[in-house]
């Protein structure tokens, strides 16, 4: 027994080394290459760079694939999506959970219905829809496509305001608030592990989506992070030292956000998973 | 504030905090479905407004002709991959819930491809799978192995498999972190009492792990399916489609913004919907049968 438990550990710390390796190998393929000239990549193979200081990749990939606009737009797109969807979550899930009328459940099953359809086949038509409001070729596009809720956050919020005592929205009606001043002051603040779970979640995914940018905002003045590296990557394909160094900078703001925030991001997989 | 009645002010917070959000989602999800609806029984463009009813002509098209249909076969590799990352997925997610050193580092990090951003993945990949530079070949023929070398992309066998795998590389941590969810949430006291009873790991496994975690197991597995139905950005930004790699939302997505084929796509998206939808009944069957 004692002999097969042994065995039983080394076999799963090596199972476990050789995941690692998979994981870790592309991107210390990807480190060592930003660091080294074009001509050092294509004679040094594996080996370390001579000189980790040499920043000239990262210059030129922030400088022709225009990075720092990319990031600016992202920004921008990602502090007004996240803003509004926050707000729009909140809101749904107070009224749904604290009043019953009559469309509550279509309500409720409409966004159920909404989540089966695939986004991604839906688009030649909300095209036309986006093309209609105008928004076409303007960073208000994406915008709008990430503002909504989707179910999945309505049923996290949900599950919060459920477990909000009824007795802390009954005291604050007998002092006289208003249903509005429930929502502000008690609702809202006390939904907040919940809300920063889901900004970190929608960040990452917001971040890295392709094809809204991609079918949306064509116009160079619009690029974010996506399609920027996608359109660098096109003209100067046999610069895999400076693409390199892009893909490097890319990774590093969800890295970041993972290393700090994993506690948030582990407890919105697994309560996306359990519905 | 205003003195309004708690009665007038529920309509009011109703119809302020629902008629938005309600307008956003009739306005992105029901109008495009339905109006995609119709455009798959038309011959429009997509450019203008011009468009003739065709009745079922654009499906007959898809069923007709193989490079549309038969497309689904490379949508199958990414099926297979699933299924291996599921398997894979489980079998860590089991090593990293038993008593060992530092699973909670190894868990974040096996994480880490899940959150890297998407499109500088597939670069990193095009670059890895170069045939004369790229990291693969330069390691196989440094570790003895000169012989495996591949023409990873180049090879029409064999591409749709390297894709693939960069797919069960990103998300084969979200599939291990969410089966460690699951796992965790089984009672210890089953295991103790396995213990007593003088279960043998793989008895443990068959009669109390999977019994337990079943529920999740089946929504990875239709999670694996629809996933490889809508399978895309992967060979779109590697390859735009060469070499026999389409899916069947590259082609679609082709065939609307590249071809002008509007009615053809939608057609497409339709077809691609109730497949989904379809799957997606018979799980919920499925879940349903065992609850009885």
């Amino acid at each position: 027994m004692e002999r097969q438990n042994k065995a039983w550990t080394i076999f799963r710390y090596v199972t476990i080394a050789i995941g690692l390796f998979i994981v870790f190998f592309p991107i210390y393929s990807v480190l060592i290459s930003a660091f080294k000239t074009k001509v050092e990549y294509y004679n040094s193979g594996l080996a370390l760079p001579h000189d980790w200081f040499n920043f000239d990749n990262f210059r030129k990939v922030f400088k022709v694939g225009r990075l720092g606009l990319g990031f600016k737009n992202i920004f921008i797109i990602l502090v007004v999506s996240l803003a509004g969807n926050v707000l729009i979550g909140t809101m749904v899930a107070y009224a749904l959970g604290r009043f019953d009328f009559k469309m509550k459940k279509p309500i409720m099953g409409m966004y159920l219905v909404a989540q089966v359809i695939p986004m991604i086949t839906t688009q030649v038509a909300t095209f036309q829809v986006i093309k209609f409001l105008g928004a076409y070729n303007e960073i208000y596009a994406p915008m709008l496509l990430y503002l909504g809720a989707d179910v999945l956050q309505i049923v996290i919020y949900l599950q919060f305001v459920n477990n909000i005592p009824k007795d802390l929205d009954e005291s604050a009606m007998v002092e006289g608030a208003s249903l509005f001043k429930i929502y502000r002051s008690i609702i809202f603040p006390l939904l907040a592990p919940a809300t920063a779970t889901l900004i970190i979640m929608k960040t990452i995914s917001i971040y890295n989506d392709f094809y809204t940018p991609y079918l949306y905002m064509p116009s160079r003045k619009l690029q974010v992070v996506s399609t920027a590296i996608y359109s660098f990557v096109g003209p100067n394909a046999s610069e895999i030292n400076v693409i390199s160094a892009g893909i490097l900078i890319i990774f590093i703001p969800t890295l970041v956000i993972f290393l700090f925030l994993q506690r948030y991001i582990f407890a919105g997989v697994t309560n996306g998973a359990v519905k | 504030m205003f003195n309004l009645s708690y009665k007038t002010q529920r309509i009011l917070i109703l119809f302020g905090f629902l008629t938005i959000p309600v307008l956003l989602s009739l306005t992105f999800s029901y109008y495009p479905a339905l109006s995609l609806l119709y455009y798959s029984f038309t011959d429009w463009s997509g450019l203008g407004w011009e468009m003739n009813w065709v009745g079922f002509d654009n499906y007959k098209e898809i069923f007709s002709r193989p490079e549309i249909f038969g497309v689904f076969k490379n949508n199958a590799y990414y099926f297979v991959g699933g299924l291996l990352q599921t398997c894979v997925a489980l079998y860590f997610a089991i090593v990293l819930t038993s008593k060992l050193k530092g699973r909670n580092i190894f868990r974040s990090m096996l994480f880490i491809p899940y959150v890297l951003h998407s499109v500088a993945i597939v670069i990193m990949f095009r670059n890895l799978y170069h045939v004369e530079y790229g990291s693969l070949n330069i390691f196989l023929e440094a570790i003895g192995l000169g012989s495996w070398q591949q023409q990873w992309l180049g090879n029409p066998h064999l591409v749709n498999f390297s894709l693939a795998f960069i797919s069960i590389w990103k998300y084969f941590g979200l599939t291990m972190v969410i089966f460690i969810g699951a796992l965790q949430s089984i009672p210890a006291d089953n295991y103790e009492a396995a213990k007593i009873d003088g279960a043998s790991g793989w008895q443990t496994f068959r009669f109390i792990t999977l019994p337990s975690i079943r529920s999740v197991l089946e929504l990875m597995l239709i999670l694996t399916l629809t996933g490889a139905l809508e399978a895309f950005d992967i060979p779109y930004i590697m390859m735009l489609g060469a070499n026999d790699t389409h899916t069947f939302v590259s082609k679609t997505i082709d065939m609307a913004f590249k071809f002008q084929q509007a009615g053809l796509a939608s057609a497409m998206a339709i077809v691609l919907l109730l497949i989904v939808i379809a799957f997606i009944i018979l799980q919920r069957k499925l879940l349903f049968r065992e609850e009885k």
